[in-house]
């Protein structure tokens, strides 16, 4: 080395590990479904918010002039209605932009009440061993023995059919799943030190649960949560074509699966359009799901 | 000399449930352990797995209560306080534990961490809060900045520091350490050790220091306390102890800890630690010892004074006649 | 013909951030019946480097080397089928978590004779005797007892025994223990090696012993390779190295060890080891090192001969020009690049 040499630090440039969010894309988009799920439910969300605007014509309103017209590419069809009609005059394509808000919106509140009560009962069994963890987990034991549209359907003949109630059932049979998570997520994460050592500087038993306990717990419960929505998305189509979910005339998945029963034969999409929706919303959540298990599980790291 | 803690006969027995319809197994964790600590000084809890010095750490720290004994700390009855004493008592004993890795909430900022002592504890301002954690940061040898990043930012090394900082956030009398650097890699263990040492002289702070590391407590600590089984062996000052350890295991753990058998007859324990469900009924090591005799299977040896030091052996004696090392 | 040779050996395992070199040219010669020991702190790429030679570094890491050879057979050119009939036979590893090492689901008695039954093509019932000698070689009590028993029924320092055993099975030439006491009991871990050493002994296998501890080290192995990041920072006789460390690295290891100490403070080595993200360009302990110049700052050593063993190091403890060539090194550069000294 001669005198001339530039003097360099004497360490190499200090970039440091990348932002846990960072972290977080780089794992999420190495799963190619994943980012595929996601485009899917980010695009179902904007035409949900813009139903109002794009949606052709009205959801409702029927048009006695035409009936079961099929969708423009086949013969007969019209561009005024891309996707066809169905039995009464109501077009499709609109109908189906009006679900997609009713669909998600019913995934979404659904999980929503779900995991809400299932992380309290949750955490409330995890921490409180003994008689009170007994009881919770063994009413969720019984739960899941049930079938879950049967349940489902057993607890809207109690309340009587409607959305609101649709929705409540679904809540309940899924319930459980997120009781046991979180559980299971607290009893593992009461076991460790940090929590020992809140209790030794004086932290009260709420303090603990919601301050220490459940921030660690909310990776698994978010993974079960985006999975949950398409179960209640189905679910509640389910009820919906039983006639026990959202009544006629709502433009509804699973509503509209039933009310065009009759015409499967004569008329292939009014039935088929409303299942293509309901199975590509739920296969994007699925997709969705499993990549952000991918990326939050630290199991599966490297 | 002042004495903080002071310990009398402290047990601690577990119940292990064998189902429904069988008496449930008694497990004696601790047995009968007696010890006092003063102010500014170290007493270390030597052992193996399986000994009770991590059960006699959390008695100490009022995690568990124990099941026989007294336990005075700093005046106060710490086995039944009185709810009006419990918070003194609470910011009078902090715990480091040994995983830094488990022991920090991996969600909450490090400044979070270290603030919490003070807002369950304390009625300070957010201001005044933070001035006392930047001041204790600066104690342990961490960096203003470090004050918002989480703990999966930190090595192993430095994670020790913020446990002990927040250990530390209510000017306890008593740190209980366990097994505070054996998590650690060998040069960071000396720069962990080094922050004990300068802390306990800076507070006055007296340490419970939890090892199963005889070169680490030959390092720190003032008095040794050995055990085995629950059952105290040897409890005496440093000096004396590891100069002429007068019980078979003392002498075993010295010979068999790496890097400090070399000078020493190499006594290797026979077998394995008996179950703590099924203890031996003589003396407890009287199973693995080189010097067992049928007096030793039968009957359990008292802890008793000898050679300024207490021992549990029938036969100490013999080996006072052996050279010092 | 010495047992193992590697040259140049690196593990690499590539992220989408920044590569991580957990092995970065690694040369190291054992001959039969020899007791290496290889000392470094948690990610020195001591154990990562031993994983390499029984081809079990998993997907991503790459493995290169200049020479990986094993009796002179080349381990990089091996297929799949050659490699499983050489490691576990003729080379065994044994780790560091004994209990989750063996298969829980099975009996110590079936994993024992299915190694034996596999690569020495034995029967049952040979097996199940030959599970019985080795059972006792190992020092467990009433073999023929502990046949039926579960890897949970038994302790660590019992399960060690167990892997030992399966790994001596078809006496190897080459074991490699990796940290195999770390996670025992101080009585229990004392048994171990002087298990370990008696085989070794016994049966003129060769040992390589990695651990982090240095009592270890001092107390069982003839020779010692010291790892830093990734690098063999020196390597010589146990004894000259414990004696006179020439590595600034080494010396500062071992005087920060409570044992070492006389009452007084511990000496400390400042910073952390460097992580994929910092990794120095010179000299890997340059940025924690007292001595560090800009010029090892700027230019990393290569392993070369030095007293009787190797080292990697501008300026050996020993090198008696060692203090006018810093000073001289560190003249070449303004002061302001000099390494704080903690």
């Amino acid at each position: 080395m001669t005198a001339e040499t530039i003097p360099t630090p004497v360490a190499a440039p200090n970039t440091g590990p990348p932002h846990p969010l960072a972290e977080f894309w780089l794992y999420f988009r190495a799963n190619a479904g994943a980012v595929v799920g996601l485009f899917v439910i980010v695009g179902l969300v904007v035409v949900a918010l813009l139903a109002d605007v794009i949606s052709p014509h009205s959801p409702i309103i029927t048009n006695n002039t035409v009936f079961l017209k099929p969708p423009f590419w086949q013969a007969g069809g019209t561009l005024a209605y891309p996707l066809g009609t169905d039995a009464i005059g109501r077009d499709i394509l609109s109908r189906l932009i009006h679900g997609a808000r009713l669909s998600l919106l019913i995934g979404i509140a659904v999980v929503v009440l779900a995991v809400f009560a299932g992380t309290v009962l949750g955490l409330v069994a995890g921490f409180f061993r003994g008689m009170i963890e007994i009881v919770i987990m063994r009413l969720m034991d019984i739960t899941l023995t049930l079938p879950s549209l049967l349940l489902a359907i057993v607890i809207v003949a109690i309340l009587g059919p409607g959305l609101m109630n649709a929705m409540l059932a679904v809540s309940v049979v899924l319930l459980p799943h997120y009781v046991r998570i979180a559980r299971a997520a607290v009893i593992s994460e009461v076991a460790k030190d940090y929590v020992t050592a809140a209790r030794v500087i004086g932290a009260g038993r709420m303090r603990l649960m919601f301050k220490e306990v459940l921030p660690n717990c909310v990776a698994p419960l978010i993974v079960q949560a985006t999975l949950g929505i398409s179960t209640a998305i189905l679910d509640a189509a389910a009820l919906g074509f039983l006639g026990l979910g959202a009544q006629p005339p709502t433009p509804e998945w699973g509503t509209m699966l039933a009310d065009a029963r009759e015409f499967v034969v004569r008329a292939w999409w009014v039935v088929t359009l409303p299942g293509v929706a309901i199975l590509v919303t739920v296969l994007a959540f699925n997709l969705f799901g499993d990549g952000l298990r991918d990326a939050l599980d630290p199991k599966l790291k490297r | 000399m002042s004495v903080l803690v002071s310990a009398r006969g402290l047990t601690r027995v577990y119940d292990i449930g064998r189902g429904w319809f069988r008496e449930p197994a008694h497990l004696q964790a601790v047995g009968g352990v007696s010890f006092e600590l003063a102010a500014g000084h170290t007493l270390a809890v030597v052992g193996e797995s399986g000994c009770g010095k991590s059960t006699l750490a959390r008695m100490v720290t009022l995690i568990e209560p124990p099941s026989s004994g007294r336990l005075m700390i700093d005046g106060l009855n710490a086995v039944t306080p009185p709810a009006s004493e419990k918070p003194r008592l609470r910011r009078t004993v902090q715990i480091v534990f040994q995983n830094p890795y488990g022991s920090l909430n991996p969600r909450k900022r490090v400044g979070t961490i270290l603030e919490e002592p003070l807002i369950i504890n304390t009625n300070l301002s957010k201001q005044e809060r933070r001035r006392q954690v930047l001041e204790m940061m600066a104690k342990v040898g961490l960096r203003p900045e470090q004050h918002s990043r989480y703990p999966h930012m930190f090595s192993g090394g430095q994670r020790q520091r913020i446990a002990i900082a927040r250990a530390l956030m209510l000017s306890p009398k008593l740190l209980v350490a366990d097994e505070p650097v054996s998590a650690l890699d060998m040069s960071v263990q000396a720069q962990v050790l080094n922050l004990l040492v300068d802390l306990q002289a800076e507070l006055g702070l007296a340490y419970l220091f939890i090892s199963h590391d005889l070169g680490v407590v030959r390092h720190i600590a003032h008095d040794v306390m050995i055990m085995y089984l629950g059952v105290v062996m040897e409890h005496g000052a440093k000096e004396r102890i590891f100069a002429r350890p007068l019980h078979p295991y003392t002498q075993t753990l010295l010979a068999a800890t790496p890097g400090m058998g070399k000078n020493r007859k190499r006594i290797i324990a026979k077998g394995e630690l008996p179950s703590p469900l099924n203890p031996p009924a003589g003396c407890v090591f009287s199973t693995r010892c080189p010097y067992v005799t049928d007096q030793c299977r039968r009957e359990r040896p008292v802890l008793r004074p000898l050679d300024e030091r207490l021992v549990a052996c029938h036969y100490a004696e013999r080996f006072l006649e052996q050279p010092a090392a | 013909m010495p047992l193992l040779e590697i040259e140049n050996l690196s593990v690499t395992f590539p992220s989408q951030t920044s590569d991580l070199y957990a092995v970065d040219g690694v040369s190291l010669t054992l001959e039969r019946g020899d007791v290496l020991g290889i000392v470094g702190e948690s990610g020195s790429g001591k154990s990562v480097a031993m994983l390499a030679v029984m081809g079990l570094v998993a997907f991503p890491g790459q493995v290169t080397a200049d020479r990986l050879t094993f009796e002179g057979r080349d381990l990089l050119r091996l297929s799949d089928n050659e490699r499983r009939a050489l490691t576990g036979k003729d080379v065994a590893m044994i780790f560091q978590e004994p209990t989750t090492s063996l298969n829980p689901s099975f009996t110590i008695g079936y994993q024992l004779a299915e190694t034996l039954i596999l690569h020495e093509k034995m029967d049952r019932k040979a097996a199940r005797r030959r599970t019985i000698e080795l059972l006792d070689q190992v020092g467990i009590p009433a073999p023929e007892g502990r046949l039926d028993a579960y890897p949970h029924q038994l302790s660590g320092g019992m399960n060690q025994r167990v892997m030992i055993a399966m790994a001596i099975a078809c006496n190897p030439k080459l074991l490699i223990a990796d940290e195999p006491t770390t996670a025992l009991d101080v009585t229990i871990q004392a048994q171990i090696l002087d298990l370990l050493l008696s085989l070794q002994r016994d049966r003129g296998m060769a040992l390589i012993l990695i651990t982090h501890n240095m009592g270890v080290v001092a107390d069982t192995t003839a020779r010692v390779a010291v790892m830093y990041a990734g690098q063999i920072m020196e390597e010589r006789s146990t004894e000259s190295l414990f004696g006179s460390p020439q590595h600034p690295y080494t010396a500062a290891l071992l005087a920060a060890r409570p044992e070492a100490s006389d009452g007084g403070r511990l000496a400390t080595i400042p910073g952390v080891v460097p992580g994929a993200y910092d990794r120095p360009r010179g000299c890997l302990f340059a940025p924690r090192c007292a001595y560090a110049t800009p010029h090892a700052a700027e230019c990393r050593p290569e392993l070369r001969p030095w007293q009787n063993g190797l080292i990697r190091c501008h300026y050996p403890l020993g090198d008696t020009t060692r203090d006018e060539r810093i000073a001289a090194d560190r003249r070449a550069a303004p002061p302001a690049a000099a390494p704080e000294v903690a």
